[in-house]
Parts: C-alpha cells; structure tokens; sequence
C-alpha cells in the first residue's frame, strides 16, 4: 500500500465536494475490491474517501412494484432481509452465493457494480431484472450501465447510491463457481417481468450480457424445454486456465435451462 | 501402563495455544531495532541480466541497504544440495551453482534478484520498486516433456539438453523377458501435476546479530533446524555451528517445502551480520507461490506385463521429472530414490524396471510435497492396475488380491532395493470393503443415474516407505548427511521429564505424542513431560521431520534413551534398596526389587539422583537422571493399506463431487489413534486436492505462472469433502522398537489413485480409460465428449 489521506464525510454533498476537490480520489465502500488493489500496489489514490459516514445509503425497501436497495447495502443483508427474499428470492439467493461470510459481511451493492468485475454476480441481477441504477447525478437504466471489462457509463465524481430491482414475476440466478475463486466462472439470471423476459449472463464474457436468442425462446414457453439446442456462440467469449470459451458457452445454456427449471420450482 | 500413554486417545496439548491465536510463529517475534527486507524477484522466466542499478533505491527514505550478486559472490555460497544421486551411468548428476541471489541469469520467475533492508515494511517495498534491473528476455521452457526436446531453451551451458540426472532403477533385461512372454501388455501415459505446497504459515525469516560475540540467532520457519544449520551456516555463510543458532518456534505446515533449505533463509542472516541489526522477512502469499519449492510434476509412460491369468508379471516405467530452474535441497532424491523404488506396492511383480529423466525448466525448482514420490509411485501403479483389469476384463479387487505379497511372504524383498517387514494386504483390503460398502455399490450407482449423475468407486491397495532412514543406506543413494534421529530425556529433581527431540513439530503433534511415548515408558502421567523441540541451542543435533519419520526414527530415539534412564534409576534404586541391579525390575513406574514388595517409585529414584542419600554410591555412579540418544533405524519403515472413494460426476457440467471416502491404513503401533485420524484426514484431503482441484500451470510461451494465486489455485474446502471414513488395521513393524510405521503421508499417498479411480470407473461407460488429474470440471467436461461421439458410435 502506498499512503493516503483517508476522509469519512458525513454527507452525499460532502463526498461530492471531496471528489471535486482531490484530483486521485477513490470512494471506499465494502473495501473488498478497493484494499486488495491498495495492498498490491495497484492502485496509488491521492485520498480515499470512506461512504459509511453517510447515513440512509444502505436501507433495503420495497416501493411500490419495485425494491430499493441502497448501494452501501451488504451481501449478507440483502440475503437476510425478508422484504428481499419475499420479493425477489432469487436476488437473496444471489447475494448469499457471494464469496464467503467475511466478504458478504463487508463487500456492498454499490462496490459491485461499480466495479463491474466480469465475473461478479450482481451484474447479471441488476441486467436480468432491468434493474435502474441511481446516482448522485441521475437514474441510469441497467441496459446501459454495463459498458465494458470493468466499466461503466458512470462519470468521474458520480456515486452510486442506490438500486431500484423491479419485482418480477418470477425469476432464477444459477451459477456455476469459479472452481477456485468461486466467483462466477458462468452465471445465468433468468426473470420473468411485467415487460418481458430477460435473460442476463455473467463471468462468461468481458462484461454481463443479455442472451436475446434464449429471451425469445422463453417468450415463447417459459420452460427448460424451450432452450434445448440452444446454442450459444462462443466467439467473443473468455477463456482462462479454469474455463475455454467452449466450455464457457456450454455451461451458459445448462445453466440457463437449470435457471428456468429453478424459477418454475 | 498410564491412562494417557500409548494409544490414548489424548488431545492435543498444543492446540490450545494454536486455537486461541497464541501460537508464536516467527512473524509474531519481534527484536529490538529490526530492519525489513524484501526481496526483488525475477519477472522473467529465462532472462540475461544486463546490470542493475540500485543506486535509486539506498537513494529512498529509510533504505540501510541493497544487496545484489555483486554484493553477495565470494561472500556467500550457493545453495546446496543435501542429496546427490547419480546416473545410469555412474556418474554424479549435473549440479550447476545456485547463487542465493541471481547472478548473471534468472531461471523462473521469482528468482530472487535483489535484496531491499530497510526500516520499515513500506520504505523497503518502496525501494524495491525503484532498483532497476534490466534484462534481456531470453526464451523459456516450463513443461517438462518440452525441455527435453532438442532445440529447447538451455537453461545452463554445461547442461545439455536440460538433463540434470538420468536415473534408473530395476533390472532392465529381467524386465525385457517378462515382457516377452506377456499374455498382455496394459499401457498407460499420465501426468502427476505439479502442486504448490501452501503451508498456511508462509515462510519466514528473522536473524539476529550479536557483535559482542560473534553470535548469530536465526529464527526461520522450518523442518529442520539443525540440517538448516549445518547447510546455511557452515556451508553457505562460513558461519560455525557454535555460533550459530537456527530456532523453529511454531511452524504453520511445511509439508516438505519447508525441508528446503533457502537463500532468503542465507542472505537474512548475512544482512543481520553485515547491519549488525536484526533483519526480518516474511513472505506474501503471492511470494509464496513464486519462491516455495514445488511438488510432483511427472510426465509417465507405463506398462504392466500379466500373464492370462492377470499375475503381474513385470512392470517398466519411464519418467521425466521437472526439478525447476535449480537443484533444491533434496530435489533431484524425490522423483528418483523415493519414486522408482516403490514400484513394487503391495505386489508381487517380479521384474520391474523404471528410468526416471530429472530435468531443469523455468520454473520453480520442485522438491518434497507431502509424500515425496511415494504418492507419484502409487498414482502410477494403481492406475495401470485398474487399466489393466479392464484391459482383461477382471474385477478391480480381484486383480489386486491374486498379485498381493502373502502376509506369511514377509518380510519380503522387492526387486527395487526395499525389504518390507511386515504388512497384511488381505486384511486392510477386507476391512475397506466393509466400512465402504463395496459390494453395495451397485444400488448407489443405480441411484445416482436416476438422478442423472454418473457414480463411480474406486479403490487402492498401497505400501509405501518412510522413517527415513537408515544413514547407510541413504548414504548409498546420494545423503550428504546421516538419517538417524536423537533424543535427549532430562528427568528434573522432582521427578517431571523434560524431552528434548531433534525431530520438529509443524502440525504433527510431537508435543502430546512423545510426551505420551516417554510418560508410557517411564510410567510418569503425560502431562508431566515436556517436549522441546525446534531450537539448536535446546535439542540434541538431529534430522527434523519429514517423510514421516518422527515417530519411527525420533520416537525409536526416545525409547533408547528412556531405556538408558531407566538403566541408570536400577543402579540407583539397586544401591537404595540394597539389592543387586540384576534383581531390580522397572514396572508400573517403579523400580522394585524382584519377588518382593520393596521398592522406590520414579519421584524418589529422581530426587535421590539429584540429592544423593549416604547410600548413594557416588564414587562409582554419576549423580543426575539425563540421557542422551541416537538411533539410526535398521530399515524403512512399510506403512500401507486399502483407500475407497466413491465419486458422482454430473455429465453436463464436468463437475465431479467426491461422496464417500473410506481409509484403511497399516499404521504400525499406534500412539495416538485420534492423531493418526487427524493424520489421515489432512493427508486425505491433500491428495484430493491434488486429484480434483490443485493444478499449477505455467504458461508455456511467457513461462508465467498462470496459477499465482488462489483466484486461480484452487484449494480443497471443507465443503469439497464427504465424512472420511479411517480405520487402522495394524501389523507391527519389525524395523524400530516401538513398532511405528508411520501416518503422516499415506492419506497423500493413497487418495490421488483412490479418487482418480473412481473418477474414471464413473466414466466408464464412455470408454474412457484415464484421465488426468486435476479432474476439473472441464476437463472431464471435454473428455465426455471427446468419448461420447465415440461411444454413440460404438
Ligand atoms: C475473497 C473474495 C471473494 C469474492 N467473491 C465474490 C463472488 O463470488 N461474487 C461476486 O460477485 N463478488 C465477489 N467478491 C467481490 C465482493 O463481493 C464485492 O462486491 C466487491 O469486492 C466490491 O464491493 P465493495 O463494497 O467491497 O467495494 P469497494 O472495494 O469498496 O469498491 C470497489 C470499487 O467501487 C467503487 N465504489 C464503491 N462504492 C461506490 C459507490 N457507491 N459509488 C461509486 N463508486 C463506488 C470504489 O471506488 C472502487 O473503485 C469477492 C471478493 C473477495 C475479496
């Protein structure tokens, strides 16, 4: 870790004008993903700027036809909270198959999505249920929130403040882990909702992605049934030591079918 | 015989300390005035070093010092060697130098370069970045098939063709003519991957300086404190043992990369003289996985001969071994003397022949890994024997049972050097069938295809060698140093017993072990022995402990030396009870005099050694109740047994769980059976980490380590696993006087074969006759299919 200053601002403004003001500024969430890169050396942040000061970021509620979930909520309160698991199960199920205890306990919403790691499970919630992201700045649709290998269409100095997940009809998150990491090495949110089926994949590729082919196979017949002979192309596809893109491609249609079969249990 | 002796199953004595964090490892020491080094490693597989320039980094705050080879050469030595083995040929393996800090050239990645001391953890991490290094980037080579190739990057001039040592064993035209009179030939190639180690504790290093006296105090996470001594001291720093003490304080796992001996050990106490300021290192993790010495790494080619019958008839076996970009300290010994040798198992195959070729590559140099080529051995052999029962169409238990030494046949001797003496095949194979259920396995398949899951069992018979080890025979196969083990027994003036062993804890509970083992013999409650062990400046000179060989070689030492205490306290109590020393007899923790009821307890023979009575006849007997002991062992010792895992693979994903395991092992006596299991357990589970997860992978262009960290190395978790089954089913041994055989590597030795088995008996109705480890989901994923269009075709 190279030094830095630390600052704990108490309000959105506050943390607003932090990031104005620093010119290598890093906000600091759960830490999950922040520290390891600190404690690596790489990344060397002039100041990095703690979110937990600021009260109200971390409340889980439903509204209306929707969840509100604040980005400084934790794994492992999102999996615990009843108003989530009567929801949207499949979003706790989600959020409790996230790394270990000590990660859930730390690690946050926000942090995940913002980090957009090609293999984190949030992404594939937040993209399958067409999830709407709010900042300090605006409301970003789920659809163009993902931009790329750890990207997203934030700007600099916006903060994600919380995640409003459209309750859907019924909905399925399978994963397969990472044999090592347990990260995501392919994982698959299938949602029925009120304006259609939506079918998000994560770790298979550079960034989360929607399978169209397998949505409009679901319109038809939301049944397991519907995806036989899906075939899912591998180019463009990540391989690793762990997984070639075949391989990836594969295991996108199994657990897409185990999906749906779960979304219909 | 005490409550809490041999065979009680007591708790361990050193786990509170361990479980309530107060463990005192040496990154929990802390000396006044300490400096922090790190060190500079080599981003390049195989790369010319151009020059250095540190003059950057001892410019940064709080930087004492950078060491390079320039620094170092003519100051300190190479690294050595501790076992050399010799070739086919004769001829003493090729052992190019190995600079503790990389001169000239680096050879994987990680080799350390540069040294940064400074005075605090982040000035040193700071400088380090700023010593420049440049390098020419010279092609690599990582796969240990590819470094023989002709045309492969040369890793040393004077080396050619990579070859460090090309080794044999067995005879090859006995072999030759078993062969051709074969009713069959079952053929087998195999890899055994390579592993790292990942002892929880890293490696670590803090050395002190005492200008006063020319005294130097190493504390350093090892196996072998004295051996350490011996080789970073006289050999590599110049440094005589008298002024020169090696500590092991608590010690997280080693499991043989801690048995190496390590430049970072060397320089450390070097810097700490050169300084005069205690010097302190410990490795990241990500260090760890780029410094500590591998294991495994085989590429086989095997084949059995049988005649119609399915008796083994002869065995040939050709290896290429990867040893790295150096020669480790007993590298070259493990894929060779500790390999080929145990080819035999528990059979009785009359010809066997194995060549093994020993190669350098760009890698991390390999050595022992928790069972140390007996494991490599057992993969090759209880492989074959599944393939060649399928090859004939015969039962996997029968094959085994028709080929097993008689256990009237021993002691029996091999045709690849070993002499068993004792073991009982028919037995522990009797009892793993039971406790696993074997002959209800077919219901269980049929259950597991229902739930469209493909079942598979499989089952090893094993023998395996450790208690090392006779010095002269060692000596024989290359040991620059003797096997034996000591044992020092110190009876205080009150009676309570402190022991002193060469042998080292890291995890194998020689604290509440050998506090049993000397309570039993002397008939002192357990609780009133304490174990010392890990310090130079305590314990007698002695090995350490690997190859399980604690309790058969240092536990064989304490008995001797129990047996020379309890020689003196008959003198004692002879001339206290006015008898004759022959008519004194030890029982029950009592020296008495035979036939009668007169005698003096332990306490009093104890008190009266140190405050001698009038009757004590001090002229012609010493005072005092100490005695020392080295027992070098007549043999190995000949652990073995019967292993059965059952796995479940689902077709659709590769994904294969291991259900059931079962482990039925030959342990000798057994001290402790609660420490056996724990025993057992881990080394289980660390074969099946070898067989399901564990993989390092090198890339073969770049030779960067692709599996650098545990987002990448996958490790067995608690919830990979299934309730482990073990059960001993002992015979004693003859080779040491307790009757130990040792516990510490069969689960290692056994489950890799064990599970692999099962994971290709599970895929057998694909015809797919091997598989190679790990059995990651999508290996067996493309294996299926591979095998399923030829399978649908059949
Ligand atoms: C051992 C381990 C295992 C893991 N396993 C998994 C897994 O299986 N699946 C999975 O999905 N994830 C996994 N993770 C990741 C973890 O779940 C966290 O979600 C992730 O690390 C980021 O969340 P965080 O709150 O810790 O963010 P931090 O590390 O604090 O921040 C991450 C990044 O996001 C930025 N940021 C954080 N909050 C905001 C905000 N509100 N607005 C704008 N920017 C912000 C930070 O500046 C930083 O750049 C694992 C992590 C570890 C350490």
């Amino acid at each position: 870790m190279y030094s830095f200053a630390y600052h704990c601002p108490a309000s959105l403004a506050d943390a607003k004008a932090l990031l104005g003001r620093i010119e290598e500024a890093r906000l600091l969430a759960g830490g999950q993903t922040l520290i390891p890169t600190l404690k690596q050396r790489l990344a060397s942040p002039d100041a990095v700027i703690d979110l937990k000061g600021i009260g109200g970021l971390a409340a889980i509620e439903r509204r209306g036809d929707a969840l509100a979930i604040g980005a400084l909520a934790k794994h492992a309160a999102v999996a615990a909270s009843p108003v989530v698991r009567q929801a949207i199960p499949a979003l706790a199920g989600l959020a409790d198959g996230i790394g270990d205890p000590q990660v859930r306990n730390r690690g946050t919403l926000g942090g995940s999505i913002v980090n957009n790691d090609p293999a984190a499970d949030y992404p594939a919630a937040v993209l399958g249920l067409g999830a709407t992201v709010h900042t300090s700045e605006r409301a970003i649709p789920a659809d163009g929130f993902f931009t790329g290998l750890f990207e997203t269409d934030l700007e600099p100095g916006e903060i994600v403040t919380s995640v409003s997940f459209p309750i859907p009809h019924r909905a399925a998150y399978v994963k397969f882990p990472n044999p090592a990491s347990r990260y995501a090495m392919v994982g698959v949110f299938v949602a029925e909702t009120s304006s259609g089926i939506r079918v998000a994949v994560t770790g298979a590729g550079p960034c989360v992605f929607r399978l169209a082919a397998a949505e409009q196979a679901l319109a038809r017949s939301f049944a397991p049934a519907s995806l036989d002979g899906l075939r899912v192309d591998s180019q463009g596809l990540s391989s690793d030591i762990h997984a070639g893109a075949a391989y990836r491609a594969h295991l996108v249609a199994v657990m897409a079918r185990r999906a749906v079969l779960q979304a219909l249990g | 015989m005490t409550q809490d002796g041999i065979g009680a199953p007591l708790r361990r004595k050193e786990d509170r300390r361990f479980l309530t964090g107060r463990g005192r490892y040496v990154h929990d020491i802390v000396r006044p005035g300490q400096l922090y080094a790190v060190f500079l490693r080599s981003p390049h597989a195989h790369a010319e070093i151009l020059g250095i320039d540190t003059r950057p980094a001892l410019a940064g705050t709080g930087v004492v010092a950078v060491y390079t080879a320039a620094d170092t050469a003519g100051k300190i030595n190479g690294v050595p060697c501790a076992w050399g083995i010799a070739g086919k040929d004769g001829k003493p393996m090729k052992e190019p130098p190995h600079p503790p800090l990389a001169l000239g050239k680096v050879r994987h990645v990680g080799d350390p370069v540069a040294m940064v001391v400074a005075e605090s953890l982040a000035a040193a991490r700071n400088a380090a970045e700023l010593v420049q290094v440049s390098y020419k980037v010279l092609p690599a080579v990582t796969g240990v098939a590819d470094a023989v190739k002709p045309g492969a990057p040369q890793l040393y001039d004077d080396v050619p063709g990579n070859l460090c040592c090309d080794w044999a064993v067995g005879d090859k035209a006995k072999t030759d003519a078993a062969f051709a009179k074969a009713h069959h030939v079952a053929r087998l190639d195999l890899v055994n991957n390579r592993l790292v180690p990942n002892a929880m504790e890293s490696r670590a290093a803090l050395a002190e300086y005492e200008p006063a006296t020319g005294d130097y105090t190493l504390y350093t996470s090892t196996q072998l404190p004295h051996v350490a001594r011996v080789l970073l001291g006289v050999l590599m720093l110049g440094i005589p043992e008298r002024k020169f003490r090696v500590v092991a304080p608590d010690v997280g796992g080693g499991f043989g990369s801690k048995q190496v001996v390590y430049a970072e050990e060397a320089l450390v106490t070097w810097a700490a003289g050169q300084l005069e300021r205690p010097v302190k290192w410990v490795a990241e993790r990500s260090e760890a996985f780029l410094s500590d010495a591998q294991g495994r790494d085989h590429v086989t080619h095997a084949e059995l001969a049988l005649d119609k019958d399915g008796k083994f008839l002869g065995l040939r076996v050709a290896t290429l071994a990867n040893i790295g970009g150096y020669v480790s300290t007993f590298g070259p010994n493990i894929p060779t003397n500790l390999y080929g040798p145990l080819l035999a198992g528990a059979y009785t195959t009359p010809a066997i022949y194995c060549e093994v070729k020993v190669v350098f590559s760009n890698t991390v140099p390999t050595d022992a890994y928790r069972g140390a080529g007996r494991p490599e051995a057992t993969y090759v052999l209880e492989r074959i024997v599944d393939v060649a029962a399928r090859d004939l169409g015969l039962d996997r238990v029968d094959i085994r049972r028709r080929n097993f030494i008689a256990k009237d046949a021993y002691p029996y001797q091999t045709p690849v050097m070993l002499q068993y003496d004792t073991g009982d095949h028919a037995a522990t194979l009797a009892r793993a069938l039971d406790l696993s259920g074997w002959s209800g396995f077919a219901a269980r398949r049929a259950g597991a295809a229902s739930r469209g899951k493909l079942r598979g069992i499989g089952i090893v018979t094993y023998i395996e060698a450790c208690g090392l080890a006779p010095s002269r025979i060692a000596q024989q196969l290359g040991a620059r140093g003797g096997l034996f083990e000591s044992a020092n027994i110190r009876v205080n003036p009150s009676g309570d017993v402190s022991v002193f062993t060469g042998a080292h804890s890291h995890g194998q509970g020689h604290e509440t072990v050998f506090a049993q083992l000397v309570g039993e013999l002397l008939g002192v409650p357990s609780a009133n022995v304490e174990v010392v062990h890990g310090d130079t400046a305590r314990s007698p000179f002695g090995l350490g402990t690997y190859g399980s060989r604690s309790a058969a070689v240092g536990g064989a030492a304490l008995f001797k030396a129990a047996g020379k205490i309890i020689d003196k306290g008959k003198k004692i109590a002879a001339a206290l009870l006015e008898a004759s020393e022959q008519d004194i007899e030890f029982k029950n923790g009592a020296f008495m005099v035979a036939g009668t009821d007169r005698a003096k307890s332990f306490v009093e023979i104890a008190g009266a050694a140190y405050t001698p009575p009038p009757s004590y006849p001090l002229e012609t007997l010493e005072p005092g109740l100490e005695e020392t002991a080295f027992y070098d062992p007549v043999n190995f010792t000949y652990p073995g047994g019967c292993h059965v895992a059952e796995v479940e693979i689902d077709p659709e994903t590769g994904v294969t769980t291991l259900v059931a395991y079962t482990a039925v092992d030959d342990v000798g006596t057994v001290l402790n059976p609660m420490i056996v299991e724990g025993q057992v357990h881990g080394g289980v589970v660390q074969g099946v980490g070898q067989a399901l997860c564990e993989d390092c992978v090198y890339d073969p262009e770049s030779g960067q380590l692709l599996s650098g960290s545990f987002m990448d190395y996958c490790m067995p978790r608690a919830d990979d696993l299934p309730v482990i089954v073990s059960a001993t089913e002992s015979t004693v041994s003859a080779h040491n006087p307790i009757g130990v055989k040792g516990c510490g590597e069969t689960g290692t030795i056994a489950s890799p074969a064990t599970v692999m088995n099962a994971v290709v008996d599970a895929l057998a109705a694909y015809g797919i006759s091997h598989v190679d480890m790990p059995a990651s989901p999508q290996r067996i994923w493309r294996a299926i299919q591979a095998a399923a269009p030829r399978a649908a075709a059949e």
